[in-house]
C-alpha cells in the first residue's frame, strides 16, 4: 500500500506538487494522467525520492518512505522511464542484474531470475540475454527496462510514460504483457500517461492532476459518472463518455435471450468493441457465447446504444 | 522474335564490356603517390661525405647502387607506382607498397656497403631525400591500402607488431650497418639507451602523473560547473605558453624548492634538469585529460543517468560503474594526444639538461651533424607512430566493445 499524504513540493517557491494525498492500494494499479507540466513526474518520483518533498510524508507498507537511505529505497521500488535509460555498455541480461547484483544476490539466483523476466517478456534468454541494447527494437529495449525493473521483485513499481515512444500496435501488446506480470507478481503500479486509451485500459483508479493539484482520484468509471470538475471532464472527453462506459462492461453483461447470425462473441468482449463491430460488419444482433464457446444469448445493437446513453 | 531479343541483349552486354575495358579511370590517391614516387625515384638516393660534417656527393638511384640493384629497385617503384595508380584492389595495394618498402630498406642499406670507399673509414654515407620521399609515398600507399581493407582494431595491432618485427630485424641484420646514422648509433650505443629511457620517463611518467591529477580534476570540474570554466581556462592559458618559455619559468620556482624544501633536491628536484621538463610536460598534457573527462562524462545520455540514479545506485556506483566506463573512449581520445604530444615534446627537454632524444638532436644541430639528428628524431617519430596506433586501438575496441563482444 502506499498512502501519499499532503505532498506538496517547491521550485523557486512555486508549487509543482500542491498538497496531494492519495492512497494506492496493494496489488492495484493507479494511472496518472494531466497536462504537461501538471507535475505527474514530479509527484512519482518523490515517491522514490528522486525528488526530495517540501511537505507531507509518503508511506510505503506503512514505513515512512524517508526511514531508509534514498539509494536503499530507490532498490526496493522498481522504476521505468520512457526511453528506458538502458545502460549502453552492459548486455541485457546484465542490465536486468544490475539491481539484484547491487542486493548482493548469489549468481545463480541472478542468472534464474534474469532467464525468468527474458521468458515472460517473451525474449528468448539464449538470444536476448547476450545482446547489447542497441541490437534490439523499440519495443525490446522497452521490455528490458521494465524487465529491469521488475528484477528485485519489487512490491512497488513506478512508470513514467513507459510506453510513449512505441506505436499503437506494440504499446498495445506492452499493455497486455503488464497486466499479465501485474497479475503474475502481485505489484502495486503507479504509472503516468498521457494517453487516456492506456489510462482506461489498465488504472483501477485514475489521478487527475492539473497545475500541481490533484483534482480527482478515483475509480475510471466514477471518473465518467462524476467528473470532479469541468477540466476532468474535457480531459476524459466528453463525447467520447458514452464509449468509455461502454469499454468498461462486457457483452456478458448486456446478454439479451435469443439468437443471432454471424461470428459469435466471447462474453468477455467489451460492449464497446461489439458495438464497433456491429456498426462496421452492418448487423442489428450478434450471438453471444461463454468461454467454453456456449451460447448464451445475444446483444442487439438498439440495446447497446440505450446502456450508452444511460 | 525470340532470336532477336536474345541477339540484342549480347549485343548489350558486349558494348557495355568494351566500355569498361576502353575507359581508364585511376585512382585519386594514386595519382599522388605515382607523381611523388617518379619525383622521388629522380631525386638523390644517398649522399656521400668525406667525414661526417663536410657537405656531400648527392647519387641519384642508379649511382649509389650496384646496377642490378639499382634498376630492380627503380622497376619496383615503377611497378608499384602503377599499381596505386589503377584502381586496384586493397590487398595487391598493399603488396605493392610492402614490396616498395621492403626494397627500399634493403637497398639503401646496400648503397652503405657498395659507396664505402676502402681506404676512408670516415666516410659518411646517408639516405637522401629520394630515399626519404619514397619512405613517405609507400608508407602512405600501405597504411591508405590498410585503411581500405577495414581491419579490426585487434589486426591492426598485428599489422604494427609485424612492422616493428622487421624493424628490428633490419637493425639486427647488420645490412645498414655502412649507413651513417648507424655509425652514429655504434658510436654512443650506452648513451642512446639510456637518452631513451629518459625520453620514455619523462613522456610516459608525466602522463601518469596527469592521469593522476587530471581524472578527478575531470570529473569534479563535470560535478561542480562553477568550477569547470575557471580550471578549463587556466589549462589553456598554460598551452599557450611556448614550451621553451614554460621552462624558463619553471626554472625560478624549482630551484627554489631545491633550496629550501628539505629533500627536495635528493629527490631529483632542481632548476634544470628532468624536473622542469617533468613538471611542463605535466602541465601541458592536464588540458587533454579534463577537457576530454568532462567531455565524455557529458556525453552519458540523460536517460542513463536517470535510470542509474533510479535503480539504486550509490553516486560512487554511479561513476565508477556507468558514467567512467561510458566517457572511457572520450577519455582515451585525450590520453592519445597527450601521449603523441610528450613523446613530441620531450625533445625539448635537452635544453634544459632533461635527456632524452632532444640531446641527440641538438648534438647534431650543435655540430651541424645531420645524421645525429636523425639518431634522435627518428625514434622520436617511430615512438609516437607507434603510440598512436596502439591507442586509436584501444579507443576503437572500447567504442565497438558492443558488436565485438557478440560475434565473438
Ligand atoms: N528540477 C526542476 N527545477 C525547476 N523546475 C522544475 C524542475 N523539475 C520540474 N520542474 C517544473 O515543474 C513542473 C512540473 O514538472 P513535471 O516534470 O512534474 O511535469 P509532468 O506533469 O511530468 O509533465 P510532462 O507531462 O510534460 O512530463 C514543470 O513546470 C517543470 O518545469
Ligand atoms: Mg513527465
Amino acid at each position: 500500500m502506499i498512502e501519499i499524504e499532503s505532498v506538496s513540493k517547491l521550485y523557486d517557491g512555486r508549487p509543482v506538487v500542491d498538497d496531494v494525498s492519495m492512497v494506492v492500494e496493494p496489488r492495484s494499479i493507479a494511472v496518472i494522467v494531466g497536462t504537461s507540466g501538471s507535475g505527474k513526474t514530479t509527484l512519482l518520483r518523490m515517491i522514490n525520492r528522486l525528488v526530495e518533498g517540501d511537505a507531507g510524508a509518503i508511506r510505503l507498507d506503512g514505513a515512512d518512505n524517508r526511514s531508509i537511505a534514498g539509494y536503499e529505497l530507490r532498490r526496493r521500488i522498481g522504476y521505468a522511464i520512457q526511453g528506458h535509460g538502458l545502460f549502453p555498455h552492459k548486455t541485457v541480461a546484465d542490465n536486468i542484474a544490475t539491481v539484484p547484483t547491487l542486493l548482493g544476490w548469489d549468481r545463480p539466483r541472478v542468472n534464474d531470475k534474469v532467464r525468468e523476466l527474458l521468458s515472460l517478456f517473451q525474449l528468448d534468454p539464449d538470444v536476448f540475454g547476450t545482446r547489447y541494447p542497441h541490437e534490439l527494437s523499440g519495443g525490446e529495449q522497452q521490455r528490458v527496462g521494465v524487465a529491469r525493473a521488475l528484477a528485485a521483485e519489487p512490491n512497488v513499481l513506478l512508470m513514467d510514460e513507459p510506453f510513449g515512444a512505441l506505436d499503437p500496435i506494440i504499446r498495445a501488446k506492452a499493455q497486455e504483457d503488464l497486466l499479465a506480470i501485474q497479475k503474475h507478481f502481485s505489484t502495486t503500479i503507479i504509472l503516468v500517461t498521457h494517453d487516456m486509451e492506456e489510462a482506461f485500459r489498465l488504472a483501477d483508479k485514475i489521478a487527475v492532476m492539473d497545475g500541481g493539484r490533484l483534482l480527482q482520484y478515483g475509480r475510471p468509471d466514477e471518473l465518467i459518472r462524476q467528473p470532479a470538475t469541468p477540466f476532468v471532464e474535457a480531459l476524459i472527453g466528453a463525447s467520447e463518455r458514452p464509449f468509455r462506459i461502454l469499454s468498461l462492461k462486457t457483452v456478458g453483461e448486456a446478454v439479451e435471450p435469443g439468437g443471432a447470425d454471424g461470428p459469435p462473441l466471447p462474453e468477455q468482449t467489451s460492449q464497446k468493441d461489439a458495438l464497433a463491430q456491429m456498426m462496421w460488419t452492418g448487423r442489428h444482433a450478434m450471438p453471444v457465447v461463454t468461454a467454453e464457446g456456449n451460447p448464451i444469448g445475444r446483444v442487439t445493437l438498439d440495446g447497446l446504444m440505450k446502456r450508452a446513453e444511460a | 522474335m525470340f532470336d532477336g531479343s536474345l541477339n540484342g541483349k549480347l549485343t548489350a552486354s558486349g558494348e557495355l564490356r568494351w566500355g569498361r575495358h576502353l575507359t581508364f579511370r585511376p585512382d585519386k590517391l594514386g595519382v599522388a603517390i605515382a607523381l611523388l614516387a617518379v619525383y622521388g625515384a629522380l631525386s638523390p638516393f644517398a649522399t656521400m661525405r668525406a667525414n661526417r660534417i663536410v657537405r656531400g656527393e648527392s647519387l641519384g638511384m642508379l649511382s649509389a647502387l650496384p646496377t642490378w640493384a639499382g634498376w630492380l629497385l627503380a622497376f619496383t617503384v615503377l611497378g608499384a607506382a602503377s599499381v596505386a595508380l589503377s584502381r586496384s584492389p586493397a590487398v595487391a595495394r598493399f603488396l605493392a607498397a610492402a614490396l616498395a618498402l621492403a626494397m627500399l630498406i634493403v637497398c639503401v642499406g646496400l648503397s652503405g656497403t657498395f659507396l664505402a670507399p676502402a681506404d676512408n673509414a670516415y666516410a659518411r654515407i646517408s639516405p637522401a631525400s629520394g630515399f626519404w620521399l619514397l619512405l613517405f609515398t609507400f608508407s602512405l600507399l600501405a597504411t591508405d591500402s590498410i585503411t581500405r581493407m577495414r581491419p579490426s582494431p585487434v589486426l591492426r595491432l598485428v599489422y604494427l607488431a609485424t612492422a616493428v618485427g622487421l624493424v628490428y630485424l633490419t637493425l639486427v641484420s647488420g645490412i645498414w650497418d655502412g649507413l651513417s646514422v648507424m655509425k652514429e648509433y655504434s658510436a654512443r650505443a650506452d648513451v642512446f639507451w639510456t637518452e631513451a629511457s629518459r625520453h620514455l620517463a619523462l613522456a610516459l611518467g608525466s602522463l601518469f602523473a596527469a592521469m593522476l591529477a587530471g581524472l578527478p580534476l575531470g570529473v569534479l570540474c563535470e560535478r561542480v560547473p562553477a568550477l569547470r570554466a575557471g580550471v578549463l581556462n587556466t589549462l589553456n592559458l598554460i598551452q599557450t605558453i611556448p614550451s621553451i618559455a614554460l621552462f624558463g619559468i619553471l626554472i625560478g620556482p624549482l630551484g627554489w624548492v631545491a633550496v629550501n624544501v628539505p629533500g627536495a633536491s635528493a629527490i631529483g628536484i632542481r632548476g634544470i634538469g628532468m624536473a622542469p621538463a617533468f613538471v611542463a610536460l605535466f602541465l601541458y598534457s592536464l588540458l587533454p585529460v579534463v577537457a576530454n573527462t568532462v567531455a565524455g562524462l557529458n556525453g552519458v545520455p540523460g536517460a542513463t543517468r536517470e535510470a542509474a540514479r533510479g535503480i539504486g545506485m550509490t553516486s560512487a556506483q554511479r561513476l565508477f560503474r556507468v558514467e567512467l566506463p561510458l566517457a572511457l573512449p572520450v577519455i582515451l581520445t585525450g590520453i592519445r594526444i597527450v601521449l603523441v604530444q610528450n613523446i613530441g615534446l620531450a625533445t625539448i627537454a635537452a635544453l634544459i639538461g632533461g635527456g632524452g632524444f632532444g640531446t641527440f638532436v641538438f648534438q647534431g644541430l650543435g655540430q651541424t651533424a645531420t645524421d645525429l639528428v636523425l639518431l634522435g628524431a627518428l625514434p622520436t617519430v617511430a615512438l609516437a607512430f607507434v603510440s598512436a596506433v596502439i591507442l586509436d586501438a584501444l579507443i576503437e575496441m572500447n567504442r565497438t566493445v558492443a558488436v565485438n563482444k557478440r560475434a565473438a
